[in-house]
């Protein structure tokens, strides 16, 4: 269970996060999405008592995260967005490391980490610096695990990690979610926010939604539209002239373009592009993405401003 | 104190795994005791002298004869006057310039006294005062034996005080007994200070930091870990030093091993503090490098290692009163070539103590979990 309340850190002059607010359920595997310097790190770093806030309190399983820092860091496991094993030492080595300071043994929790560590015990006698970014993940994971934490903090756990594993790295989630521990990951990948209980979105420090990904995506108050093109650059420079235009925005291979709400059909947008000039175009109607609602959250913030 | 094991037995899996440690332990000793101790010397072997006779008198060709006769200088004769002998000392040719006037010998017998004229390279200030020296006391020599030649002999007692000169602790006045321990003491200052200053800084540049410091492991234990294993490779260091000087140089040990070693401790304490230090306020190896670099300059220059502390300025004398390496440069020569005891170097031993103790403290302060 994480409590977090009127959390404020300051740089100088630089706010990282702005009255942040947040709580989560035990055994919620809740995520935190935003763009990079959005405040996701100094968040879970003030969780893990590594940076002190500026201002607000935070508890961690009703510990204090500034009081009972020395409690917090018992319960809690952690992985920082940078990897920070030794890579000097071998797999097995770091692992045995981190359960020694943690007064416990592999043997003892081996359970819990059985699932991941089993994928990279083939390489256990090789230095953790030679690792692939995966496996180097999965050491990781492990030795945030290894002295059963009931609180996991994961900062960009799957950055810079290819797709196959991704999917395993959450589907390890999944896993460790059920056996009841509380989890809190950092992502700027939007798809990955489907595969939380609850995400908060965060932008300049600030939380903008906090809901289940499924209520935040039918909520999306807006019209969402898909529109295909050969030329994608004419087409949005067009749309960009359309009346109750909110958004256009590239994705993937289409645009999302975005409207006031019951203003346009796709037969109204269709004749808009005609009318300019703009042959053998589709048009359909949408249902937003996490990333839809996040650049709509973004641009209404951006205009109040 | 299981932690504690634990962490050690880290340390030293890093240290013997990184490639470039095992060198550093056993190269570093060696290149500085056979090459530094025979490289830094203030003996001069032989000097170079222009001479210009203006005379060509008996009395000065005795007083040439008296020169060319002492193996310290490799003279150069046969130039006609004092230009080119300035000449010469221009060019680099010789270190030193004896010019005798016309009338030397004129006076010398008719008025008893006469002047010679000595011109002295004083680029190397050291060399120049030495080569001075042996000149004069030539020099000397010669007049007292032309002055006193006519007067009866059993004045001669009178006149003059011979000293006869004994040289404690090193009779032979052998440089490297003076160096030797003064190279070991910088041996180890460095080993200290780079390798045990650098390995704090090393988990901050990985970010090794991040993930210790989420764990129960108490900020002693880090520092212990940090500091234990580079004071037994100093220890060690300082032995395989003290064979080795013992071996080629055979200076003497006359005082304990067990004082040495134990007083060594505690300035290998003081100096890996003062580099745990140095890495608490940098962020990069970098850094630290460039800070203890700097420090170690200042503080062996001020030892009184290469100069006598003596000849330096009051306010500099002063300064050293914080400079640990003064202390134990003493402590180390005292006790290796004196043999002193625990008692003659006390005070020593308490003002090191009183830094070790607050700069470890100022380390383990400085250190802190969290930002």
């Amino acid at each position: 269970m994480i409590e977090v309340q009127n959390i404020r850190k300051q740089y100088g002059d630089v706010v990282a996060l702005e009255n942040v607010s947040l709580s989560i359920q035990r055994g919620e595997l809740f995520g935190l999405i935003g763009p990079d310097g959005a405040g996701k790190t100094s968040l879970m770093r003030i969780l893990m008592s590594l940076l002190l806030p500026t201002g607000g309190t935070a508890a961690m399983n009703n510990l204090d995260v500034v009081k009972d820092y020395k409690k917090v860091r018992l319960i809690t496991g952690y992985m920082p967005g940078r990897f920070s094993l030794y890579p000097d030492l071998t797999v097995e080595e770091n692992l045995k490391f981190f359960a020694t300071v943690f007064g416990t043994t592999i043997e003892e929790n081996y359970y819990l980490i059985k699932d991941i560590y089993q994928q990279i015990e083939p390489f256990k006698t090789r230095r953790a610096g030679q690792l692939s970014g995966g496996m180097k993940q999965k050491l990781a994971l492990s030795c945030a695990l290894i002295h059963k934490p009931e609180i996991l903090i994961l900062d960009e756990p799957t950055t810079g990690v290819d797709a196959v594993s991704r999917k395993e790295f959450w589907e390890m989630l999944k896993r460790l979610k059920n056996m009841g521990i509380t989890i809190l990951v950092s992502t700027p990948y939007m798809d990955e926010a489907t595969l939380c209980d609850r995400i908060a979105l965060i932008q300049e420090g600030k939380i903008m939604s906090i809901a289940t990904p499924e209520t935040m995506m039918h909520s999306f108050p807006e019209d969402l539209w898909t529109i295909s093109s050969r030329k994608i650059y004419n087409t949005s420079k067009i749309l960009e002239l359309i009346p109750s235009l909110i958004s256009v925005n590239s994705f993937g291979q289409a645009l999302h373009l975005v409207t006031t709400k019951g203003q346009h059909t796709s037969k109204s947008i269709q004749g808009f592009l005609t009318q300019h000039g703009e042959h053998d175009i589709t048009v359909e109607s949408e249902k937003a993405t996490i990333e839809d609602v996040f650049i709509l959250l973004m641009q209404k913030h951006n205009q109040t401003a | 104190m299981r932690t504690l094991f634990y962490i050690l037995q880290k340390e030293f899996t890093q240290i013997f795994r990184n490639k470039s440690m095992l060198p550093i332990i056993f190269v570093m000793p060696l290149v500085q005791m056979l090459i530094l101790v025979f490289a830094a010397t203030n003996e001069l072997k032989q000097v170079d002298l222009a001479l210009v006779d203006y005379d060509h008198s008996a009395s000065s060709r005795n007083l040439i004869h008296e020169i060319s006769g002492n193996p310290f200088f490799k003279v150069v004769t046969g130039l006609n006057n004092s230009q080119e002998a300035e000449d010469l000392l221009m060019r680099n040719k010789v270190n030193l310039a004896l010019v005798i006037p016309k009338e030397f010998d004129k006076e010398l017998t008719t008025l008893k006294r006469t002047e010679v004229q000595v011109l002295v390279d004083a680029i190397n200030g050291n060399a120049a005062q030495l080569s001075l020296a042996y000149l004069s006391n030539v020099i000397g020599a010669y007049s007292q034996k032309v002055l006193i030649k006519p007067i009866k002999p059993e004045f001669r007692q009178a006149k003059t005080i011979e000293i006869k000169s004994t040289y404690w602790f090193n009779p032979e006045l052998n440089y490297k007994f003076y160096m030797a321990p003064g190279i070991l003491v910088v041996l180890i200052t460095v080993v200290g200070m780079l390798l045990g200053g650098m390995n704090l800084v090393r988990e901050k540049e990985l970010g090794t930091i991040e993930q210790i410091n989420v764990t129960p492991i108490k900020k002693w234990q880090f520092i212990a870990g940090k500091l234990l294993p580079f004071l037994i490779i100093g220890l060690f260091d300082l032995a395989f030093g003290l064979l080795l000087a013992k071996l080629a140089f055979n200076i003497p040990l006359r005082g304990s091993l067990l004082l040495l070693f134990s007083l060594a401790a505690v300035y290998l304490i003081l100096v890996l503090s003062w580099g745990l230090f140095i890495s608490t306020i940098s962020d990069t190896q970098q850094q630290a490098t460039f800070v203890s670099f700097f420090s170690l300059i200042v503080f062996i220059l001020m030892s009184g290692l290469f100069t006598p502390v003596e000849s330096m300025p009051q306010w500099a004398q002063n300064l050293d009163f914080i400079n640990p390496l003064f202390y134990f440069v003493k402590i180390m020569r005292s006790v290796l070539l004196k043999g002193s005891n625990f008692i003659d170097i006390v005070n020593e031993f308490a003002a090191l103590s009183a830094f070790a103790i607050s700069m470890f403290s100022l380390a383990i302060f400085r250190y802190r979990k969290t930002s």
